[in-house]
């Protein structure tokens, strides 16, 4: 399967503005009002690596308690996808840990 | 010091009716909660933008939702809400906050702890996969996104929100390939008389499985869990049927949960003393019907005191807020307080029937495989943590924790907390209490070390 199969499928909602991001410096769309998570998962399934080298993760209690779901964008910041709202241009890696 | 204002952490069922019955009585509470809007999860408010109605969001809820938002919204400019916004430590005397990347201190006199709960969690071979979620989890992903968490989904565990979730995906049009419970239909059966007297809850539970049925989805009991499959994301999920076959079902995606666990943490930093509670199979912090706990000016109330639900959460949110304004010398109603201790105790008997129904499956977790991925923070197998507590007699949970790392990641343990608890006490055949509990550390979440300097 591409990376780029979206994990989750919009049912609703979906007449909300575009907003345009950057994952792995791929230029991909997200509605306002999408989580960090969901835009990226509806351009892919997953977010992060594990750091135990256990493969790719994509976040798991979506309500801010598992802490799985932190990303990293290009400028180092560090955000929980779960509860953070995408902005226009953000740039996330979801592949940092491989690199290290 | 009586200047000081009462403070409620979480602004759930239970913190929006405890911060409306302080805001009635003249006390302007400061509500802390880590949401960017009231309503907790059951009633999580959609994001700005978002259009459908309360009916689609909520369902048969829709009325409690509404009500308990218009509840809180018409309090706004009289209390001092602080929403985004995480209460990291608290002892004697000071909470410490995190807003806007920056933390702060704030000084209290009594505080309400209405922090709410999580789903229960069982690991299971393949847990870790993309595309798996917790049933909560995937029950945000709709409510608050519009989103399903794939397009071929398949529900596992037990309790009461696993139909109901299901039933809310199928209803959104979500493909739903199975929905797979691990309580056998003869414990469901028991408990019926239980769940009888409670009415309109035992109707929905009895409407959500009906209406599976009649679209067509398998729904299965006695189920238990082998392991996911897959290689980027999961593609398929394997178990064993009730008759012990082994059965595999193709999806992309899965939900599962077995029931709630309370957020104890805060409870705990607190200092309150904690009792296993053999229903829930939990340790929980002590507490009497009016929320007042050991440690004076300190109350809980709702999921994050044991696990009772939204409507009880609301009740023991009044019912504390008024035993705090009883100890600040108010008068209080006392035909209000005997109904809503009357009602409280009501929903505690249809909690005892749920237990009955949904009995926590603590086989699967005594069970789990070695190779099963058991604290996904830290990466630490099932087989790890049994070879560290046995060969190092860890024989309670913080000192195998220490030894083996599972529960000592970003979650705390929140997620393999309860089940790690399970696989130690069967290791070392003791009865499950005695594992203990990990103890909350300070910061609860994540916070970034430039916060605090």
């Amino acid at each position: 399967m591409p990376a780029d199969t979206p994990q989750f499928q919009r049912l609703a909602e979906i007449n909300r503005p575009r907003v345009l991001l950057f994952i792995d410096g791929r230029s991909c769309a997200a509605l306002a009002g999408d989580t960090l998570l969901t835009a990226l998962l509806t351009n892919g399934q997953r977010l992060r690596s594990s750091e135990f080298g256990d493969g790719p993760r994509a976040g798991f209690c979506l309500m801010g308690a598992c802490q799985d779901c932190w990303v990293t964008l290009e400028d180092g910041t560090r955000l929980r996808a779960c509860t953070s709202f995408v902005t226009g241009g953000m740039r996330i890696m979801t592949r940092s840990a491989d690199r290290q | 010091m009586s200047d000081k204002p009462p403070i409620v952490v979480g602004a759930g069922p239970a913190g929006s009716r405890a911060a409306e019955t302080l805001a009635a009585a003249g006390l302007a509470p400061i509500v802390l909660d880590e949401a960017p809007a009231s309503g907790g999860q059951i009633y999580r408010r959609a994001p700005a933008g978002f259009t459908r109605p309360y009916r689609a969001l909520y369902g048969f809820d829709a009325a409690k939702a509404r009500r308990l938002h218009l509840a809180f919204d018409g309090i706004k400019g009289s209390i001092d809400h602080r929403p985004d916004t995480l209460v990291w430590d608290l002892k004697r005397g000071t909470l410490h906050c995190l807003c806007a990347g920056r933390s702060r201190e704030i000084p209290y006199r009594d505080v309400i702890l209405a922090p709410g709960a999580r789903d229960r969690i069982i690991p299971f071979p393949g847990w870790t996969l993309p595309g798996i979620y917790a049933l909560g989890g995937a029950q945000i992903a709709l409510k608050y996104q519009g989103c399903a968490i794939g397009s071929r989904i398949l529900f596992m565990g037990t309790g009461p929100l696993l139909y109901l979730v299901a039933y809310q995906y199928a209803k959104a049009g979500g493909d739903i390939v199975a929905v797979l419970d691990t309580t056998d239909f003869a414990a469901k059966r028991r408990a019926v008389p239980g769940l009888l007297r409670s009415g309109s809850t035992f109707a929905k539970g009895l409407w959500y499985v009906a209406a599976l049925h009649s679209r067509g989805v398998v729904v299965a009991n006695g189920i238990r869990p082998i392991a996911a499959e897959g290689k980027d994301a999961v593609s398929a999920f394997v178990y064993r049927d009730a008759a012990g076959k082994e059965r595999r079902i193709a999806c992309d995606a899965i939900a599962f949960g077995f029931g709630l666990s309370s957020e104890t943490q805060l409870a705990d930093l607190a200092e309150i003393p904690f009792a296993f509670d053999s229903a829930q199979q939990q340790f929980l912090p002590e507490h009497d019907v009016t929320g007042r706990t050991p440690v004076r000016g300190v109350y809980l109330a709702g999921d994050g005191s044991g696990i009772a639900g939204a409507d009880a959460a609301e009740l023991a949110g009044e019912r504390a807020a008024l035993a705090l304004l009883e100890d600040r010398g108010y008068e209080v109603g006392r035909p209000r307080v005997a109904a809503l201790e009357r009602a409280m105790r009501k929903i505690a008997g249809f909690r005892r029937a749920l237990e009955t129904a949904f009995p926590f499956p603590a086989d699967i977790a005594a069970g789990m495989p070695d190779e099963t991925v058991l604290c996904r923070c830290e990466g630490v197998t099932a087989g790890e943590f049994r070879s560290s507590v046995r060969a190092l007699d860890a024989d309670e949970i913080n000192r195998a924790k220490a030894f083996s790392r599972c529960g000592m990641g970003r979650c705390q343990g929140r997620v393999c907390g309860p089940a790690a608890a399970v696989v130690l006490a069967a290791a070392l055949n003791l009865p499950p209490e005695r594992s203990g509990r990990l103890r909350g550390q300070p910061p609860v979440k994540p916070i970034p070390m430039a916060a605090t300097t």
